[in-house]
């Protein structure tokens, strides 16, 4: 009994100062951020590999969920005789819930976990501790870039992705299943707003693509300097993402589509 | 190593893009091209009975849509809802006696707000009221009047001859 009491006392301690680290390490990024408006270089790079190479990925998936999404519901809206309103669903459906979460997702496989792999095998292999050698700041130089350019990315993908996904809906819906085109857009016009919709979308993406950002590198950087440490922490950085992510939207919804 | 002018070159293209897609989903997906909220002048109506009617729901003249419905509350005095429409100021020719009645988008669609405009020379003014108002069309309400009229009929039927023997 006083094991069990132990052993739950030590992973919580556990857990808080791993909490602990993790927002001392975000100071640590945030007071290394302003030293890159002088080196923008550093942050275009990250850019293209943290935010380019995602593009594809993100626009495939896109426009086949918004396929999806157009296929499944024009079955389910037939039946009412409410075909016309498929725009409507699936341009909210991907602006407000799955636009997000699932560009979201996808980072952080694609891009979350080659940061954190990359920061931690920096680690393994010392050139951290190298750098330091030479007086050259890791935060600044190495974190820094990959946590801008991480959350730089994140918003302009999801938009993409919600972009995407409406033009998949479209060509489905108005091209192969016959929706009227005129009907497609209005509904959606109609229905969807500016300020409530696209722009409570946009800034769940901007608080997904920060936490995404901050677990890949903290994982990264917290990571035991091993083989074995390195792939555990990017296996964690892709699970932790998605609980966050997943625990994170259900809270901003309620807050901002909850009490309408 | 990739050309550092390719990288930056497809950094661009990649911020570009997104910013194109925020725009289509604004200008293409949603409402903001069509009307802003903002400049629209407000006029109030009152309804005995305002079935589901929502706020944001549209208001239309002729079928097509001027404004939105900004306001819904229950207005003690009257015992009526206070309903405030918030119209498009380019379309502030609507003269005074307009009337106001509620509308359902096909049979259970949402419900709209449509305007008839009568034919008084005065205009509405920003803040003024529309007088003539025709409450909700409400389903189960009709089907219950329905009802009720055909069980009438058949009982003043057969009464009917006894009345008309004496």
């Amino acid at each position: 009994m006083i094991d069990w009491f132990q052993k739950l006392g030590s992973s919580s301690l556990a857990l808080f100062e791993r909490l602990g680290r993790g927002g001392l390490f975000l100071m640590r990024v945030f007071s290394a951020i302003p030293s890159l408006v002088s080196r923008p270089r550093l942050v275009i790079i990250q850019l293209y590999s943290v935010g380019v190479l995602s593009m594809m990925l993100i626009v495939i998936s896109g426009l086949n969920v918004g396929m999806v999404l157009g296929l499944q519901g024009y079955n389910t809206l037939v039946d009412f005789g409410a075909e016309e309103s498929l725009g409507q669903v699936v341009a909210l459906s991907l602006v407000r819930e799955l636009g997000p979460v699932v560009a979201a997702l996808l980072f952080a496989g694609r891009a979350g976990s080659a940061l954190t792999a990359e920061i931690g095998l920096m680690k393994a292999t010392e050139q951290l501790s190298g750098m330091e050698m030479m007086a050259v700041d890791p935060m600044k130089r190495v974190i820094a870039p990959r946590f801008i350019a991480a959350v730089i990315s994140m918003p302009l993908l999801a938009t993409m992705f919600s972009a995407m996904g409406i033009l998949g809906g479209y060509f489905v819906g108005v091209g192969l299943l016959g929706v009227d085109s005129g009907a497609f857009w209005s509904q959606m016009q109609g229905k969807v707003d500016f300020y409530e919709d696209i722009m409570n979308g946009l800034v769940k993406s901007i608080v997904f693509g920060f936490v995404a950002a901050w677990i890949a590198v903290f994982e990264g950087y917290d990571a035991a300097p091993t083989t074995e440490g390195v792939s555990r922490a990017t296996t964690r950085t892709v699970v932790h993402t998605a609980f966050a992510v997943l625990g994170l939207d259900f809270i901003l919804t309620a807050l901002m589509f909850g009490s309408v | 190593m990739i050309q550092k002018r390719t990288q930056e070159i497809a950094v661009g293209v990649f911020v570009a893009v997104g910013l194109a897609a925020l725009v289509m989903l604004a200008m293409k997906v949603s409402n903001l091209s069509s009307l802003s909220d903002q400049d629209g002048f407000e006029v109030i109506a009152r309804f005995e009975d305002i079935g589901g009617l929502k706020e944001r729901a549209p208001v239309t003249v002729a079928g097509v849509r001027i404004g939105r419905v900004k306001t819904v509350v229950y207005d003690d005095k009257s015992y009526e809802a206070l309903v405030t429409l918030s119209i498009a100021s380019k379309h502030n020719q609507l003269p005074e006696d307009t009337s106001a009645s509620i509308l359902t988008a096909g049979l259970l669609g949402e419900q709209y707000i449509a305007l008839e405009p009568g034919g008084a020379e005065t205009m509405l003014k920003p803040g003024g009221e529309i007088k003539l108002t025709e409450s909700a069309f409400i389903l189960e309400r009709m089907v219950g009047r329905f009802l009720f009229n055909k069980a009438a009929e058949g009982t003043g039927e057969s009464k009917a001859p006894e009345g008309a023997a004496p």
